[in-house]
């Protein structure tokens, strides 16, 4: 296991980690508010953050990486900046949701799970995020966008692409 | 405390609040199955998380059927236990879990010892009516201690809570989720790259195959075969009380000569006794401490006879590496004194001497891999093996154990006396310790050898021995999670002792890891340690440094206890260790 200070940006974020993680009074309460604070600064929670994370609540790290590992939310592997989620949720499927991912596959070249070479996309699955009326839905960051079909994958695709080269 | 009237089976009885239905039908014996349940009342820890649904009864009032041993008793409940909808679901219940579980019973290690078995034979299952995908894991055999095979796990997590709660090493949990959920390290990694002390809690208390000792029973067999080598055998204190369950004897009987006869009818050369070794242990214990007391050395000393508190302090502990006792084992002890001082005895190169160790542990089968505690490329004990497996090894040659004559240990490392078979149970150690200690210390005949106030099962105990005038105070517990509180309490400087001993398994050794299964039992554990304690009472010689084949040693071998020749054959060393 790597040491957690080779992490990118590590020198700088685990003081931010650690000031989140002290303002609480029962640090072992909070383990999900933790990951989620450490995937927000991290991206992405490699077990040496996570080992990291179970030192400073005193927990085993084995009970962390079993939290890790249930929910879905929580990603061990690093992703692209834009995650793209396609909701698989009962509503969403029978509208077509899976011709979307499809589509995706296509597109980018990669399966659910991965990301693609130039570290800008990172396509996974989700069951059901609660936007049923707008099935089938795809989520690209924070950003919903309701209604998709498998024609509609080529635009999102592109606007993003857009957007970093205008970023550049 | 509040009284609650309930009905159970028609039956009208009053329960104390918090009472379970589980614990309120057992009060009127009635039986109702469990499976996941685990319930240590000693140490307050329960596994009851209802996760296998094979005690389910019936509420009146409720719709759905209610797990009896997580379920609480109200005023007024109205419960029944035997209705064919409660039995049927416990059916369906076992089933399911069949449906998911190797069907490999007739070559499974735990064949007739495993708690599923036997719960599909009282629940009469005789066919399973689904059929779906099966888990495919690898087994895990990293280490050199236990195997972990998450393909005969029925997910009921009582591993995770002695591995948890009662030795607070944290090493098991749940991971993953949905039908790929298995209970295993962090990271996925092999149990062997862990900070786990391979106690075998785990093992001891899993209802199936999941989690068993790495068998080493056919090495031993190829050693005894081999007509070019010698092949030595020593036994532990605990097991000598334990073995006798494996073939329906009383839990508690004394089975010391009936052990010798059974070791004796496997051919081993001479057969020795890990008793030798602990009164060596003893001795340079003893020595170590007074050492301490009087040269302003760091208190308090630890003992370090127990495998899995070594290890344990060196992953959580690591910067408390001096406290310990810097002795070996008695297991290693005599393991090195075999190889060097009987060797040259007997003229037998100690490269064609094979050292088997019985041992109710399977910490100890790691211990003797330990690299520093192999000498000369020739390891100080050979091969380790559980009480379990000399029983299976008995069974198969066809020793008819019951029937055996009694018969005693070889000389010249066979004689021991009772303060040595006290080792087997928690408090023992130190009392011995204290029994050479004071006759050391005082230059005056110890007329009281029973130290009652270091005995019992509470997890952590404290007394204070007058030995001259001076006041030694005394630190026990067993079960890792209170050695943990024991030495946070040091850390901290809340508590002040002089000696401590740990024991890493709940009632010391003889609740180890490697013993017949209790099956939850806890009370052959505490008949196990009334017979250690006969033992003892039983012995004519009860301080290990009167032990007549000891002086000799040291007279002939060894020089003074703790001198050099003593120094590097009887001690050792820790290593700080990484938490995982």
């Amino acid at each position: 296991m790597e040491d957690v200070y080779k992490l990118e940006n590590a020198e700088e974020l685990l003081p931010v980690l650690d000031t989140f993680i002290d303002s609480f009074p029962n640090k072992k309460d909070e383990v999900i508010a933790v990951l989620h604070k450490a995937q927000d600064l991290f991206g992405y929670l490699p077990s040496e953050l996570q080992l990291y994370i179970a030192r400073k609540l005193d927990l085993p790290a084995a009970h962390i990486y079993g939290v890790v590992t249930f929910y879905s939310y929580f990603n061990e592997e690093k992703r692209g900046k834009y995650t793209i989620n396609v909701c698989m949720g009962t509503a969403c499927f029978v509208k077509g949701a899976d011709k979307v991912m499809n589509e995706f596959h296509r597109i980018l070249g990669i399966k659910t799970g991965e990301t693609t070479p130039d570290n800008l996309f990172t396509l996974t699955d989700v069951r059901c995020i609660g936007a049923c009326g707008l099935a089938p839905v795809v989520m690209v960051n924070d950003k919903v966008f309701g209604h998709i079909h498998a024609e509609d994958v080529p635009g999102i695709i592109e606007s993003y692409k857009n957007r970093e080269k205008e970023e550049a | 405390m509040k009284m609650l009237s309930i009905v159970i089976n028609d039956m009208h009885i009053q329960v104390p609040e918090g009472t379970t239905i589980l614990e309120a039908s057992r009060q009127v014996n009635l039986k109702i199955p469990t499976l996941c349940h685990l319930d240590l009342k000693e140490f307050g820890i329960k596994n009851q998380n209802a996760s296998c649904r094979v005690c389910v009864v019936e509420v009146e009032g409720r719709r759905s059927l209610v797990p009896s041993c997580a379920e609480v008793c109200t005023d007024g409940m109205v419960i029944r236990t035997d209705t064919i909808r409660a039995i049927s679901a416990r059916r369906m219940a076992v089933e399911l879990l069949l449906s998911n579980h190797p069907s490999e019973c007739l070559v499974c290690t735990k064949n007739l010892d495993c708690d599923l078995q036997k719960l599909a034979q009282d629940l009469n299952v005789r066919e399973i009516h689904y059929t779906g995908e099966k888990m495919h894991y690898e087994k895990d055999s990293s280490s050199f201690a236990l195997i972990k095979d998450p393909n005969k796990c029925i997910m009921c997590r009582r591993c995770e809570t002695v591995c948890n709660e009662l030795q607070t090493c944290g090493i098991l949990s749940a991971v993953d989720r949905g039908f790929n959920v298995i209970v295993g390290p962090a990271f996925h990694l092999d149990m062997a790259d862990t900070s786990c002390t391979f106690c075998g809690q785990c093992v001891a208390v899993c209802p199936t195959a999941a989690l068993t000792e790495i068998d080493n029973t056919t090495k031993v067999w190829q050693a005894l075969n081999n007509p070019k080598k010698h092949v030595v055998v020593q036994a532990a204190p605990a097991v000598r009380v334990a073995i006798g369950e494996i073939f329906g004897m009383e839990p508690g009987t004394i089975s010391t000569g009936k052990l010798v006869s059974a070791l004796k009818a496997l051919h081993f050369d001479a057969v020795f006794d890990t008793n030798f070794g602990a009164d060596l242990t003893i001795m340079e214990e003893a020595t170590e401490l007074i050492n301490r007391i009087e040269n302003g050395g760091t208190l308090p000393m630890l003992t370090s006879c127990c495998p899995a508190w070594v290890k344990f302090f060196e992953h959580q502990f690591p910067d408390l590496l001096d406290i310990p006792s810097t002795c070996k084992s008695p297991m290693i002890m005599l393991g090195a004194i075999t190889k060097s001082y009987y060797a040259e005895k007997m003229g037998i190169d100690p490269k064609d001497i094979v050292m088997v160790s019985v041992m109710p542990c399977l910490a100890k089968k790691a211990e003797a891999k330990r690299s520093e505690l192999t000498k000369d490329d020739n390891d100080n004990v050979d091969i380790v093996i559980t009480t379990r497996e000399l029983g299976h090894m008995l069974i198969e040659a066809g020793v008819s154990f019951t029937r055996l004559q009694d018969s005693n240990f070889d000389s010249i490392l066979g004689e021991s006396t009772g303060a040595a078979v006290i080792f087997g149970t928690t408090g023992g150690v130190i009392e011995a310790a204290i029994r050479t200690a004071y006759e050391w210390m005082t230059k005056k005949t110890l007329e009281e050898v029973n130290f009652k106030q270091l005995r019992g099962m509470e997890g952590i105990r404290s007394a204070t021995v007058k030995i001259g005038e001076r006041n030694l105070r005394i630190g026990i517990a067993h079960g890792l999670g209170n050695a943990r509180k024991l030495l946070e309490d040091i850390q901290k400087g809340i508590s002040h002792f002089d000696a401590i001993e740990i024991m890493a398994c709940p009632g010391g050794c003889i609740g180890g890891g490697g013993q017949p299964y209790h099956h939850r039992d806890m009370e052959i554990i505490k008949k196990r340690q009334m017979a250690i304690y006969q033992s003892d009472q039983n012995k004519k010689i009860r301080k290990s440094h009167e032990n007549p084949y000891i002086k000799k040693l040291y007279e002939e071998y060894l020089g003074e206890p703790g001198g050099e020749k003593a120094h590097s054959l009887l001690h050792t060393h820790y290593v700080p260790r990484k938490r995982i």
